[in-house]
């Protein structure tokens, strides 16, 4: 791989750009892999890279039915924080965010990483309460946040109407190091690094069944033919339940779509990213000037990558009171991605009753901020059976009934 | 825009005037059950491809529970039922078999296309 650099760019400027490389290989799959990762996501890449990273493992197959980055990963909102409630949550997202910090020199590849900071806006006394809570839990677990009144929130974001009536604005949780990536980039540049590494990334080939063999996995059935393995992770979202299910066990989770949508570009007008959980709306401005703008979720399960209607209308009739600079917007786009939805609205790291067979789901609406975290725990409960960052998240908590409760902090959020 | 007829008051309710609830039929494990069993009661909810049977609230009408047959690939209603059963009616069963010969409920492991 010819790594990319501003002297690359002045060769190539000489040249005609002739010498630029493919950033994969498109290659036939091998009859087997020590450990096969179904699902190119964010999750399912970072898993591998940090296999091979940190542990070696590079005999390594990545298994997509469409093609990568086309999941979530590619339709999210790329909103970036860690300031959540628990302890096992603030460990594994403020992992992933300080990951983030590095992730364009580590893998060689600009994924736009851009810490400008999120407000969650308290428009509740619930909230102002809330996120006060989370302010002090967040200083115990290292996590820099700090709880700002509404001159502060109005001097960060000056579109912002603070005043109300209808949603005032009471303070809120402002996270300095949050912000967001370019999510296409976080896929391609993974998948770029595990090509690399010698790993394949097999597009367009669905995993159909997960063949067993005296309680252990042995391969999976796919579009393109069996293929063997010793381990499989599932790191697939929202079709986690489906894979569970070839492999024959349930997981606690439902999947349901949730939107998005982005407006005309305009001037730069906003340079940090506001999560308004009352609302149900989430807003940044993109380096190309669009308005993105996230909503909340569907209450039905749903596979259709399509939402109701009514919630983008909910989204931007809430939101306009609060930006009313939002209301002369024309929007462009609009979009559905289907979210993995667990008991305690937490995910899902863990070993499963089929040995060899691990998941990784749960991510809900907020995982893309989790990538790199979440890669880098689950390449170490995938290569040595325990992470310390994975014990929590056990699908079997709910047997237990311990929980990781993060509705109250994050709700919907992402 | 889904649409359903609500069974108690026979209108034609939009998505917005109704309140989704989840799977429908789920058998109580209370306390005295086994760990597995209230798990799955709590917490352990099909999340088929394809016809999902659930529950609906007529929120902003009636008010009342209804059940309903929708398919969570192409978001087609196949029917609504009251819910005081604890089953779907035989024709409801038939006409979603009708299009999906293999749809089975309740049968772990079954298609659910
Ligand atoms: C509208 C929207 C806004 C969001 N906003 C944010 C946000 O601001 N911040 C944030 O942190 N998170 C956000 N999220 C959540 C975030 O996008 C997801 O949690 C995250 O991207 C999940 O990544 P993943 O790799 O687990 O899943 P995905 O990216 O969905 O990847 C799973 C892959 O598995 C593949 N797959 C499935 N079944 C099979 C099979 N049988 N065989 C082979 N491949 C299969 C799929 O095709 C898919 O590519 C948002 C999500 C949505 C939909
Ligand atoms: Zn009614």
């Amino acid at each position: 791989m010819r790594r990319f650099s501003a002297f690359a760019i002045a060769r190539e400027a000489t040249r005609y750009h002739s010498g630029w490389e493919r950033h994969w290989r498109a290659p036939t799959p091998k009859k087997k892999y020590d450990v096969i990762i179904v699902g190119a996501g964010g999750h399912g890449l970072a898993t591998a890279w940090h296999l091979g990273k940190h542990y070696g493992i590079t005999n390594v197959a990545i298994i997509e039915k469409g093609w990568l980055g086309g999941g979530n990963t590619g339709r999210n909102t790329t909103i970036i924080r860690s300031n959540y409630l628990q302890d096992p949550s603030a460990a594994i997202y403020e992992k992933s965010r300080s990951l983030y910090e590095t992730m364009s020199q580590d893998l060689n590849y600009n994924v736009m990483f851009s810490p400008r900071g999120v407000i969650m806006l308290a428009q509740t006394h619930h909230e102002v309460r809330g996120y006060q809570r989370t302010a002090h839990a967040n200083a115990l677990q290292g996590v820099t946040t700090e709880w700002i009144n509404p001159a502060r929130v109005k001097e960060l974001c000056p579109i912002m109407n603070v005043e109300g009536p209808r949603y005032p604005v009471l303070g809120g949780l402002w996270q300095a190091r949050g912000g967001t990536a370019r999510h296409d980039a976080v896929a391609w540049g993974y998948a770029r690094a595990c090509s690399d590494m010698g790993m394949d990334v097999i597009q367009q080939c669905e995993v159909k069944g997960v063949r067993k063999s005296g309680g252990k996995v042995v391969g999976v059935d796919t579009t393109k033919g069996a293929i063997d393995c010793d381990k499989l992770g599932m790191v697939v979202a929202g079709h986690a339940s489906t894979l569970a299910e070839m492999a024959g066990f349930r997981l606690p989770m439902e999947s349901v779509a949730l939107q998005a949508l982005v407006s005309e570009p305009i001037k730069p007008c906003m340079d940090i990213v506001v999560m308004a959980n009352t609302v149900h709306g989430y807003l940044s401005q993109s380096d190309k000037g669009e308005m993105v703008i996230g909503g909340g979720t569907d209450g039905f399960n749903n596979y259709t990558q399509r939402g109701s209607f009514h919630h983008i209308e909910e989204t931007v009739r809430a939101l306009n009171e609060t930006f009313p600079i939002l209301s002369r917007l024309k929007m462009l786009r609009q979009w559905g991605g289907i979210v993995d939805v667990t008991g305690d609205r937490s995910p899902i790291l863990s070993k499963t009753p089929v040995e060899g067979v691990f998941v990784n789901c749960g991510w809900g609406t907020g995982g893309f901020k989790a990538i790199p975290g979440s890669g880098f725990a689950m390449a170490e409960l995938i290569a040595k059976g325990g992470s310390p960052l994975t014990n929590e998240f056990s699908m079997y908590r709910f047997r237990e009934g311990k929980f990781i409760d993060e509705s109250v902090a994050a709700g919907v959020a992402h | 825009m889904l649409i359903f007829e609500c069974p108690y008051c026979g209108v034609y309710a939009d998505e917005t005037e109704l309140q989704a609830g989840g799977e429908a039929h789920l058998k109580r494990f209370g306390p005295g059950s086994d760990d597995e069993s209230f798990e799955g009661y709590l917490f352990m909810r099909k999340n088929p491809k394809g016809v999902h049977l659930e529950r609906w609230r007529h929120s902003f009408g009636c008010g009342k529970w209804f059940h309903a047959a929708r398919c969570t690939m192409t978001l087609e209603v196949f029917g609504t039922y009251s819910a005081q059963t604890l089953e779907p009616p035989k024709a409801l069963v038939e006409k979603i078999k009708a299009k999906r010969p293999k749809w089975s409920w309740r049968e772990f492991g079954g298609a659910a296309t």
